[in-house]
């Protein structure tokens, strides 16, 4: 069996392994890494259950190769609470009641940071837009637009913190 | 579900890759993966070796160049949709790229490999019919420039040698009185065509129609060029006749096949409806002055 070393920082911590080529970056995540909080869903590259960030950018794990994540940055849902605080985005989705099953949670999560970072606000239909590669069965979206509303809102806020005695310019 | 095993190269350059390529038959490229590794989990495909082409520097840019508007291979499409220069010149290609699968699969996927699979259900290989566009492909002998008329040879078929490595996509600069559209009738987000338009126009001062291009995705087993359709438009001022006989003619030429999308009929008549939706809004952002 060819295997290749791999290594990459996932969620801030260097890890390094043995892959087979075949191996994809979800299967590395939860079978190697444990990190089962990436899920897979549909298995067929439609639902984002598997998003994750990579090298900054959303993709879905299950249609890319462990070895093409090699020397890369991947970012997971567990990466997002930092010390202990959840990230705006997981509170958003806590307070404006963001899941039910909660299945697509991570992934939704995931694309909704990555939206915010590029685009810090968003409207109702780009949200819309940017998520529909996310695929939820139970809230009918309605709650999920407003939980990265709700983490858009708050973000915005911790980075205009640092410049709080600027002057705004709208 | 996991692909059968294979052996796993990403060489470093374009000229490696086509070096590995030429050796082995049973090699496939893999560029955004957003196509080959479904079908590779599927074990639809199966090649033994898989060239990774993203460690190649210099196979990403989108510039305007003698003429043309050439595109490397590796762009992504979230790379064309965020192009201003595309944005503001190839309404045809914008409207394509924000129309291929989700925003998840554009942030990977990428123009060569959308045409390089060949698929009739993609959406690239109408419009770059449409805008009679062109394809570099590159093997260990050297270049060679491709008339996108002659790269679909059959379903999943191109006319690419087993050792010849997309590198380039060069499509007709813009011109003062050029526009187009794609208008897609898709049952959700992220799924195929139930059918699709693509339509290239140039019109001269008069308003006179000098250049049409129509490209149907997803209505047989290749991608089509409806040629009756842009003969009838060309040298005529592009009124609803005008339009509407083209649109019969682009359904006249279209081979649908019934299936869970809808009847053959049914894609018929859409590929009319479509065809005449691309034209209007084509002639509608010429109004627009863009």
């Amino acid at each position: 069996m060819n295997t290749h070393k791999i290594t990459m920082t996932v969620n801030g911590q260097t890890v390094e392994a043995d892959v087979e080529p075949r191996m994809l970056l979800v299967h590395f995540l939860r079978e190697k890494l444990n990190l089962t909080g990436t899920h897979i869903g549909c298995d067929t590259t439609s639902c984002g259950a598997c998003t994750v960030q990579l090298n900054g950018t959303p993709v879905k794990s299950c249609t890319v190769l462990a070895v093409q994540a090699d020397g890369g940055v991947v970012n997971t849902v567990e990466g997002l609470a930092q010390n202990g605080q959840y990230h705006p985005i997981q509170e958003g989705f806590r307070e404006m009641h963001g899941l039910q099953c909660g299945f697509c949670t991570p992934g939704m999560m995931i694309t909704a940071v990555s939206l915010l970072e590029q685009n810090p606000d968003p409207t109702e239909d780009e949200i819309r837009w940017g998520i529909s590669g996310n695929l939820c069965r139970c809230t009918g979206y309605v709650n999920i637009v407003k939980a990265i509303q709700y983490a858009g809102e708050k973000m915005r806020a911790q980075n205009a913190v640092p410049q709080a005695n600027a002057e705004v310019h709208p | 579900m996991i692909p059968p095993p294979f052996e796993y190269v990403a060489p470093k350059s374009i000229s490696e890759a086509v070096k590995i390529l030429d050796r082995d038959t049973n090699a496939k490229i893999l560029a955004g993966g957003q196509s080959l590794i479904p079908l590779m989990r599927f074990r639809l495909a199966s090649p033994t070796l898989l060239i990774d082409i993203n460690r190649i520097d210099g196979l990403e840019y989108i510039r305007e160049e003698v003429g043309w508007l050439k595109i490397g291979a590796l762009t992504r499409e979230t790379h064309l949709d965020r192009s201003d220069l595309i944005e503001s010149r190839y309404p045809l290609l914008a409207d394509t790229t924000r129309m291929v699968a989700d925003p998840l699969v554009r942030n990977l996927a990428t123009l060569g490999g959308n045409l390089a699979h060949a698929d009739p259900a993609n959406d690239h290989p109408a419009t770059m019919l449409a805008y009679g566009a062109r394809v570099v492909a590159t093997s260990p002998s050297g270049t060679r420039v491709i008339p996108i008329q002659e790269f679909f040879v059959g379903p999943f078929e191109s006319s690419l040698e087993h050792n010849e490595l997309i590198t380039e996509i060069q499509i007709p600069a813009y011109q003062v009185g050029s526009s187009g559209a794609y208008a897609k009738m898709e049952r959700k987000v992220g799924d195929f065509a139930t059918a699709a338009v693509a339509v290239q126009i140039q019109l001269d001062r008069s308003g006179q129609c000098t250049y049409a291009g129509v490209g149907l995705t997803n209505v047989g087993l290749m991608p089509i060029k409806a040629a009756a359709a842009e003969q009838s438009l060309v040298g005529q001022v592009l009124n609803d006749a005008v339009i509407h006989k083209a649109a019969q003619l682009a359904g006249e030429v279209a081979e649908p096949q019934s299936d869970q999308r809808g009847t053959e009929e049914y894609k018929r008549a859409l590929v009319r409806t479509l065809t005449v939706r691309a034209l209007r809004t084509a002639l509608k952002r010429l109004d627009r002055g863009g």
